[in-house]
């Protein structure tokens, strides 16, 4: 008798965890709704005003990404124990979303920082490794980035041709490693290197190298089309050396630590994604109200209708995705190919939605004066990095025959 | 160091949501619509929370009056520094009819229960725009009030309030404890911070009844009808000054 009220209260506990999750995706919790609410408030009252300049004098946002820093966003997911604000992944993607959709630029900015080079360390990290790399990087004061990518491989990651030689009790780097995001304002980085050629994908190592540091330089500050308040360019490693110390999880452990790490990133440019789809959106509404044409608001014309729509279903199923993704990374299960699909769901999104934004608003949404043409611009990204679209594909396609596998 | 500053926090329609009047006239529409905190209450909030880092106060309480949903403004006080929250619930037809007047006498007996020194509220709300709780609490109470406050400093025993009035800025002295209302250049509220909110939700919010207070929010007010503002006609322009006098005439204002 006992043992079967043991058995129906786990069952139920079991079912309402369940249920928690599934409202999450049509409510969500007390919680997340207090957070979104400052990331939304500062995005009005902070980005706003400011993204359309960032974006014209390519500048980094130093002194908001210190506010957002003091406000917890730089480090949603670390604990409190480190100085982070100890959140889950949900939060992370809502803030994202809530930033981006103010300036795309700040957005992967936070995102970067938390899930490229905060990530990795997090999961991977020895006590001291967290304590060295993690706290400084909490307050907005430093942020780090991640260097996957060189000019010979960005798709192809296991053929990584930065090479890490061991000297005595040092690391010794060279190679370049390309588009590299956050870079010029970065203060360390996480960079992927060889460190046993003939192992392949299996011989690459993951090494912490702080910024600025001899050996390492930066090539020029690539001219975007978008995103341009966020440096983009080159690392260059030139007989760089580290302590051993510096090594990342095991050796060989590295390409396993970028794909785990761009997993979870995928979900931070998933929700920069829908925070350019969301911006855009609200500016082709609000212009839909307020245009008149053939005597009536271009909202009243049904052609302007079905394109709101679609702009409406386009983000709000990626949004979904995007946040059973983050459902499911919290609940610690498998996320691969969910994180995938929010990835490929969302930057689509973004760039069909502010295509079709720009469409709306016609003439307007073409020049400056209007928001719509940098959505446009800084949406397009979003299908290349973290992860090309075609990539996204290959991850979900692989995982879809594992699921049917004979 | 005093002990405590009670403010008083309202959930209110938030200030960006278009207001509908229900189509019965009986008062706007707020099923379904977004809801947050007034805003002059946050600057009440930032003001006692500012206080208490100032080692002036030791603890700042947040009070709101209203159905189970007043909790989450209590839980946003919260997440800006309050330490912890009381919830007076009041349902159905007796929020609905709920003004200044039950409210000062609810926070009165508050303050009482709770040794308050300081009862810091925002000059009005806007969705009523009553601007009365505050000077009826301190008037229950008897004690000294500093109204439209833009500036509040600690001189010595007393509190140096500066007001902002019709003629410009007056300011004043008065012995605690007080009752203080925001206006809007007393501060800017903070952003409630991530690790804030989350150590929000370790802090306590007791409910308790009116009766429980000894209070009766029985209305002695009754709303006979709710309606929109006229629509705005265009205006017309004139060119010199005798037009415009000539136009006055007209319409027969002069």
């Amino acid at each position: 008798m006992a043992a079967l009220f043991t058995a129906r209260r786990a069952l139920v506990v079991a079912a309402g965890r369940g249920v928690r999750c599934l409202s999450q995706l049509a409510e969500l919790p007390e919680l997340h709704q207090m957070m979104r609410q400052t990331c939304r408030d500062y995005a009005q009252k902070e980005l706003v005003p400011i993204a359309a300049q960032l974006d014209k004098e390519h500048k980094f946002p130093a002194k908001q990404v210190r506010e957002l820093g003091a406000l917890g966003i730089m480090a949603i997911e670390v604990p409190e124990s480190l100085g982070g604000a100890g959140m889950d992944y949900l939060a992370y993607s809502i803030a994202v979303e809530e930033l981006s959709r103010g300036c795309a630029s700040t957005g992967v900015i936070v995102s970067v920082n938390n899930s490229l080079y905060l990530g990795p360390v997090l999961k991977f990290g020895t006590d001291e490794q967290k304590r060295q790399w993690i706290t400084p990087f909490t307050t907005g004061e430093k942020v780090g980035c991640f260097a996957l990518s060189e000019p010979g491989n960005g798709s192809d990651a296991g053929a990584a041709s930065t090479l890490a030689r061991q000297e005595g009790d040092e690391w010794v780097l060279n190679g370049t490693k390309a588009w590299i995001t956050n870079c010029w304002d970065a203060s360390a980085t996480v960079v992927f290197a060889t460190t046993d050629k003939n192992l392949k994908h299996k011989g690459i190592s993951a090494f912490l190298v702080p910024m600025p540091h001899p050996g390492l330089s930066l090539g020029k500050k690539e001219d975007k089309l978008g995103i341009r308040a966020s440096s983009t360019a080159n690392i260059i490693l030139e007989d760089c050396r580290i302590p051993l110390g510096n090594m990342l999880g095991a050796r060989g452990m590295g390409f396993k630590i970028a794909m785990q790490t761009l997993d979870s990133g995928r979900i931070g440019i998933a929700s920069q994604a829908l925070g350019i789809a969301q911006a855009a959106l609200d500016c082709a509404a609000d212009y839909a109200h307020k245009r008149t044409a053939f005597g009536a608001p271009i909202g009243k014309l049904q052609a302007i209708q079905f394109k709101l729509a679609d702009m409406a279903l386009a983000t709000e199923s990626a949004r979904l995705l995007t946040w059973k993704a983050s459902l499911l990374r919290d609940a610690k299960k498998p996320f691969t190919k969910e994180a995938a699909m929010a990835k490929l769901a969302a930057s689509e999104a973004a760039t069909f939605v502010s295509h079709q934004a720009i469409q709306v608003l016609g003439g307007m949404g073409y020049v400056t004066d209007m928001p719509a043409e940098r959505h446009y611009r800084d949406a397009r990204i979003t299908e290349i990095y973290e992860g090309t679209s075609e990539i996204q594909r290959l991850v979900i396609a692989n995982n879809v025959l594992k699921e049917y596998q004979q | 160091m005093s002990a405590r500053v009670l403010v008083g926090v309202k959930r209110v329609i938030d200030y960006a949501v278009k207001i509908r009047v229900k189509p019965d006239h009986t008062g706007v529409v707020t099923d379904g619509v977004k809801h947050s905190m007034n805003p002059f209450c946050e600057i009440a909030v930032e003001e006692a929370v500012k206080l208490k880092e100032k080692k002036l106060f030791k603890e700042v309480v947040a009070v709101s009056c209203g159905p189970q949903q007043a909790q989450e403004t209590i839980r946003t006080a919260l997440a800006m520094g309050a330490d912890r929250g009381i919830h007076v619930e009041v349902s159905g037809k007796d929020y609905e009819a709920l003004g200044p007047l039950q409210v000062s006498k609810i926070l009165a007996a508050l303050a009482k229960k709770e040794e308050a020194n300081l009862i810091i509220l925002g000059k009005q709300a806007i969705d009523d725009d009553c601007n009365q709780t505050g000077q009826m609490t301190a008037a229950l109470l008897d004690w000294p009030q500093g109204t439209f406050a833009s500036e509040v400093t600690m001189d010595g025993e007393k509190l140096k309030v500066v007001r902002e009035i019709d003629g410009g800025l007056e300011t004043i002295k008065i012995k605690m404890p007080a009752v203080l209302t925001a206006d809007l250049r007393l501060n800017t509220p903070r952003y409630a911070t991530l690790p804030n909110i989350m150590k929000a939700k370790k802090k306590k919010i007791t409910t308790v009844k009116p009766g429980d207070l000894g209070v009766d929010v029985s209305s002695r007010l009754e709303v006979l009808n709710v309606e929109e503002p006229p629509q705005r006609q265009a205006g017309v322009k004139v060119e010199t000054v005798d037009d415009l006098v000539g136009k006055l005439r007209e319409a027969g204002k002069i």
